[in-house]
């Protein structure tokens, strides 16, 4: 067979969307950090803002800097086209408000980020959008949840914090089958380790704060349409794609783009009136995170791995989480869907409950305390007192959040220096501080 | 909006602006495996400047209704018959890669109906890459994949998208992967079979304008020029940069190039 030569993942992390500054031939990608683009003509005005011509207006709806993180990340994930948004947390409202208004409904795996919980949880009904939690290693919990006007699946690739491992294909089945369909919040695998539209997935998401910028200096977030959903073979449950909308003349989003009638819409409405838009100088810095992706998440999953061996024989340590191990529940699926490595992130319990894992937390030296993941350093919480404090008891005890729960994000260090100073914090915890 | 041909749905998009026979209509004619929203970029605003747009999508493709044809002189019977569903006398037509052996054959075989042609990524035999074919006959993904790829030019590999945020390759690799079974093998053969360029340029007499990228793999630019060279009343105008795609690869240009042809 012909080999068509498509350009590989490692290059694509450096160059994809990025065409040579033709002006000044700046390697860089520049940073334009401009609210606004002058028009060549009347004409030329007129047709961008009717979406007759391709080119940027103002920064809220589309920035030159912005587009290239937005096509690099379309370009890894195997999509179509992406909007990239302030936050994580944007992008995933982004999303839904996209696909529906009042009297929407949502069903979610229960094992999701605290933040992406509340707004499903406690947040959206204000607005008319409801959601069901369930068990996202179930996936007839996901079929029997869906109701007439269930218009989106949602779950992440690995679970936070019990790292449950998402049958991405099966989940898709159920999701098409029923006409809906599946977005997935890739935060912690990254293209790097899997791409879910490969997998059946529609829609992607990520909190890009986290692997993608890679240093821990940037919030941001992205959304990315695989362009394989038929929206016009469901449109009675998304006018919003398949209606004209008089926001742009009468535009009906799926008969115009195709493909990309999802991603088109939530660029022209979603920022234009939501206005939750990525600064450019954010997107530098992800680009230059983006840059290593490749490099940093093989080192990320070879560390993980170091710190779970020795968490497995430590003292002090009542139980290791990780899919890598052969007793994770998940543990052949991870290592079917995601070849490489399925995530850095490593919880365990610690003997001893809260008053243990405080002390733990507090002598750590090389891990940092603070709620977040995927920086290239390494990091620790204890997520009942912090990330997913807003749940109540019962909904942590469904979700598997025990309190002697640790959660560790490993970084880049040199391994010999995380293993030891989880050694020496676990020695406090377990003297009693 | 939908027109019923030979007891199918032919679909059609007028670029957001109701159909009205009383302009200068134009023809929009897509190439194998694709759409009508490969004109996304140039439609909407020929349409909302004067023309009466019909971006068709030909039959199987899209949201039209019945089998592909596997050759081109079938599409041009059938696209004649068309112009008579839309109560259309005459039209000018614009069509890329296959679309364009389709406008190129209607045009040879009624002149008179035909006020002026803009062919893109066009040239007089379209050889189709033997793997390609056998890959699209067997339904497999390799000729999506082959296509997606040599239909940009290598440039664009690296993105660069007019469209922000757009990734050109994903978006011609999807729409093609929308294609019914048997589709793209029927589009393909029909460019690789087609015979009849010389006949059909030698009798056009409307206003030709071809539009080429310096950089097609698939319809090489020099090939466009020695069709150009064969019709009467035509002029080649090369994109430099661009691939077989200019529509997305270079959609100003193209945009530019075909609001001249009237
Ligand atoms: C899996 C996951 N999704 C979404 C988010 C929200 O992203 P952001 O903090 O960028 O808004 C986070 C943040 O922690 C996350 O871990």
């Amino acid at each position: 067979m012909a080999d068509p030569k498509h350009i590989r993942f490692d290059t694509l992390a450096l160059h994809a969307g990025q065409q040579p500054d033709s002006e000044h031939g700046s390697l860089a990608v520049p940073i334009y950090q401009t609210t606004s683009y002058v028009f060549k003509s009347t004409d030329h005005a007129a047709s961008l803002f009717n979406l007759e011509r391709a080119g940027h207006i103002y920064s809220r709806i589309s920035n030159p800097t912005v587009s290239v993180l937005e096509e690099r990340l379309s370009a890894l994930e195997g999509g179509v086209g992406a909007v990239a948004t302030a936050s994580g947390q944007a992008a995933l409202h982004l999303a839904i408000v996209t696909l529906m208004g009042s009297g929407g409904h949502i069903v979610a795996s229960r094992a999701l980020y605290g933040g992406s919980y509340n707004l499903l949880a406690l947040t959206l009904p204000r607005f008319g959008i409801t959601a069901s939690f369930v068990d996202p290693r179930d996936a007839n919990a996901f079929k029997s949840a869906i109701r007439p006007e269930t218009r989106l699946i949602f779950a992440e690739t690995v679970g936070n914090p019990n790292l449950e491992v998402l049958d991405i294909p099966q989940i898709a089945q159920v999701a098409h089958e029923a006409g809906l369909p599946l977005m997935i919040d890739a935060t912690f695998t990254t293209p790097y380790l899997g791409q879910p539209i490969a997998l059946g997935a529609d829609i992607v998401m990520h909190s890009a704060t986290k692997y993608l910028g890679g240093h821990g200096v940037a919030i941001g977030g992205i959304l990315i349409d695989g362009g394989s959903f038929d929206w016009e073979a469901q449109a009675a449950k998304f006018p919003t794609l398949t209606e004209p909308y008089a926001g742009y003349h009468g535009l009906d989003f799926a008969e115009e783009f195709g493909p990309a009638a999802f991603i088109m819409r939530a660029r022209a409405e979603g920022l234009r009136d939501f206005g939750a838009s990525m600064s450019p100088t954010t997107a530098f810095h992800l680009l230059q995170g983006i840059e290593t992706l490749p490099l940093r998440m093989a080192r990320h999953i070879h560390n993980a791995r170091q710190v779970v061996r020795f968490l497995e024989t430590a003292p002090g340590v009542a139980w290791v989480n990780s899919p890598d191990l052969p007793e994770h529940p998940d543990h052949d699926r991870a290592q079917e869907l995601y070849p490489k490595g399925s995530t850095a992130i490593v919880t365990f319990g610690i003997k001893g409950g809260r008053k243990a894992a405080a002390t733990f937390i507090e002598k750590l030296k090389v891990f940092s305390h603070l709620a977040n993941i995927g920086d290239a350093k390494s990091l620790a919480i204890h997520p009942a007192s912090t990330t997913h404090q807003q749940m109540n008891a019962q909904a942590l005890a469904a979700a598997g959040i025990g309190e002697d729960l640790i959660r560790l994000s490993v970084g880049l260090e040199d391994e010999r220096d995380l293993v030891e100073d989880l050694a020496q914090a676990l020695h406090a915890a377990a003297k009693g501080g | 909006m939908d027109f019923s041909l030979d007891g199918y749905r032919v679909f059609a998009a007028t670029g957001g602006v109701p159909f009205d026979s009383a302009k200068p209509s134009l023809i929009l004619l897509h190439g194998a495996g694709m759409n009508h929203t490969v004109w996304a970029l140039q439609a909407r605003y020929l349409a909302h400047h004067g023309q009466n747009v019909l971006a068709v999508d030909l039959p199987g493709h899209g949201k039209s209704e019945g089998a592909a044809f596997s050759c081109v002189e079938e599409y041009a019977g059938w696209l004649l018959r068309f112009l008579d569903a839309a109560n259309l006398k005459q039209a000018a037509l614009a069509g890329h890669s296959l679309g364009a052996l389709i406008a190129l054959e209607t045009a040879g075989k009624a002149p008179e109906r035909i006020l002026r042609l803009i062919l893109l990524g066009v040239a007089a035999r379209m050889a189709v890459h033997p793997d390609m074919l056998a890959s699209a006959r067997e339904g497999t993904n390799e000729v999506i994949r082959c296509m997606t790829s040599w239909c940009h030019a290598r440039k664009h590999h690296f993105g660069g998208n007019r469209l922000p945020g757009m990734w050109m390759l994903g978006l011609a690799h999807h729409l093609i992967a929308r294609s019914k079974p048997g589709v793209i093998f029927a589009g393909l053969s029909a460019c690789n079979d087609y015979k009849g360029a010389l006949d059909a340029a030698g009798r056009i007499t409307c206003p030709t304008l071809l539009v080429l990228g310096d950089s097609d793999l698939m319809t090489p630019a020099k090939g466009g020029r020695e069709l150009a060279g064969l019709i009467k009343n035509a002029r080649a105008e090369t994109i430099p940069g661009s691939g077989h795609m200019m529509m997305s690869e270079a959609p100003d240009a193209t945009l530019d190039l075909m609001r001249g042809a009237f």
